[in-house]
């Protein structure tokens, strides 16, 4: 986004898409906006969650993490790459602003209006099955993770190189399973309460079957597998 | 059906509990005092097994007959009216005061669900886990709570922090006129130099950058005695445990910053929330807290 012409594409994407759409100058990070409108999930989540969600908490990521990063040697890195150099530093206040960064941007895309149910037969389907014996016992296992994260934290679907396996973890606060060597995230569902609290309050079991049953792009999820399989990460 | 062996309505709480001859105990909370007695009158009828003599509301049918009927209706009442916990050694406490009472800074509904929704969970896992072992006060438990493990600190935790919480606070007008006492201003000026400086340290501690995602603010008095401190704690946990700070202090005042104790009104403003929230702190309990605790070298009981 350094470029005039990188500026004037941004620009003409937000007047097109009408989605808020911060365009910063040297903004090492950006805040996407939305892959759809923020009604287009109801009623599963609601507008005024997803314009919380996304205009408050995701853009105060951003601007804390771009504000944290400008003038430093880390600016122009991609996201990934200054969220693995903030954890290998152990410098826990930038790592938590980029890496919740990333993870918003990821969780917007892994959902999409009429989604959730079964992906579609192939590549992932048969490597859920053969990795978790059922495509039942990963929704129970995946289910089981973003119930039991105690406090705020994300459940994640990830595939392990070195296993040649998917698998389910749950992380705290900003943490992301990337951070482990031969582990890329595929899904992810973020259970902080300011996810699920205005719709679901205190029933954050209802909010996670309800992702599963009605919201996971199960599409972005499998062409995560293909990249991740052919060893290559998504730039977000 | 075993024998009725006792009905204890204890004064202070409206909660009734009711012991059986086979070890069995039920507790009732009842969400108004009108309502004590006919629960207490429907426990009785549906736990006991002896025949009754004189029944209260007996009418020109059968006994057997009758006994069903106000069986089942009794049956029917206790399930409706009573919210049944699991026979254990902790109970949730009433709040102080109705669930509208510390409006506006700290929503009803707010009140409502976590009061009877999150700290009512931490009480039923932390009966389950503590269940078949000696009773003893929650505040006895938090010293080894992270050596006992995750459900003595979460749920432990979590029972402890906010029956702590809901005494500390009161409504707007009773809070007004209260105010700390010589001992607690002379704790803080020499701990932060004034209250004001306190309240500043205070919010940039609450802040989302400094407590990150879950947990607590307090202030507490250090293992010497003689000086206040102010840290944050994640999740559940709190400065009573071993391991949590760099030394074991004892809370005189706590703030809730999870989500859940502030997002319907205040959503991502949480700021706003720890600013409004100095407006219910009812000084009264945190200068007999502080008093307590400097005396006792001990936490505060809940």
């Amino acid at each position: 986004m350094r470029t005039f012409a990188g500026w004037g594409v941004a620009v003409i994407v937000c007047i097109l898409t009408k989605d808020t759409c911060v365009v910063g100058a040297a903004s090492t990070i950006e805040l996407p906006a939305l892959p759809y409108s923020y009604n287009a999930l109801e009623p599963v989540i609601g507008r005024k969650t997803l314009h919380v969600h996304h205009d408050k908490h995701h853009a105060k990521y951003v601007a804390t993490a771009n504000s944290m990063i400008e003038g430093t040697a880390l600016e122009g890195k991609s996201v990934e790459q200054i969220l693995l150099e903030s954890y290998r530093a152990k410098n826990q206040g930038l790592f938590n602003n980029v890496a919740q960064s990333w993870n918003h941007a990821f969780y917007w895309k892994c959902m999409k209006p009429k989604g959730g149910g079964t992906p579609n037969k192939g590549q992932l389907l048969t490597l859920i099955e053969s990795s978790f014996g059922s495509f039942e016992n990963f929704q129970k296992e995946f289910a089981q993770a973003g119930n039991t994260a105690f406090g705020s934290g994300w459940a994640w679907l990830v595939y392990n190189s070195k296993k040649k396996k998917l698998e389910v973890t749950k992380t705290i606060g900003a943490d992301n399973p990337m951070t482990a060597a031969h582990v890329t995230p595929i899904l992810t569902m973020d259970v902080w309460e300011h996810a699920y609290y205005l719709d679901y309050q205190n029933m954050r079991v209802t909010y996670v079957e309800s992702f599963l049953d009605k919201l996971v792009n199960w599409d972005f999820v499998a062409d995560n597998l293909k990249r991740a399989m052919g060893g290559s990460k998504e730039e977000l | 059906c075993s024998r009725l062996t006792s009905v204890k309505i204890p004064e202070a709480r409206s909660e009734i509990r009711i012991s059986f001859d086979n070890g069995q105990q039920h507790h009732y909370q009842q969400l108004n005092i009108m309502v004590k007695l006919s629960l207490a009158v429907s426990a009785i009828l549906v736990g006991s097994s002896a025949a009754w003599t004189s029944p209260m509301t007996m009418k020109t049918d059968s006994p057997a007959s009758s006994r069903r009927n106000i069986l089942s209706k009794g049956a029917a009442l206790a399930t409706v009216i009573a919210a049944p916990i699991a026979a254990g050694a902790y109970a949730l406490p009433d709040l102080p005061y109705g669930f509208d009472a510390l409006e506006p800074f700290i929503d009803t509904p707010t009140m409502k669900i976590h009061h009877d929704k999150h700290h009512a969970t931490y009480v039923a896992n932390i009966n389950k886990a503590t269940e078949g072992k000696p009773e003893v006060p929650i505040l006895d438990l938090m010293a080894d709570a992270l050596e006992a493990g995750p459900a003595y600190r979460n749920s432990g935790g979590g029972h402890y922090n906010h029956a702590f919480f809901w005494e500390e606070m009161t409504s707007p007008d009773a809070a007004a006129k209260t105010a700390p006492s010589a001992q607690l201003t002379e704790l803080i000026n020499k701990s932060f130099g004034s209250m004001d400086e306190m309240k500043a340290k205070f919010e940039a501690q609450a802040a989302p950058g400094a407590v990150f995602g879950s947990g607590w603010v307090w202030v507490s008095v250090n293992q010497k005695g003689d000086e206040l401190k102010i840290v944050g704690t994640p999740n559940q946990d709190n400065p009573l445990m071993k391991g949590v700070c760099d030394e074991v202090m004892f809370p005189i005042l706590g703030l809730d910053v999870w989500e859940h104790a502030y997002y319907l009104k205040y959503q991502n403003r949480r700021p706003e929330y720890v600013s409004n929230w100095w407006n219910v702190v009812n000084w009264d309990k945190v200068n007999s807290n502080c008093e307590y605790v400097v005396k006792n070298h001990a936490g505060v009981s809940v």
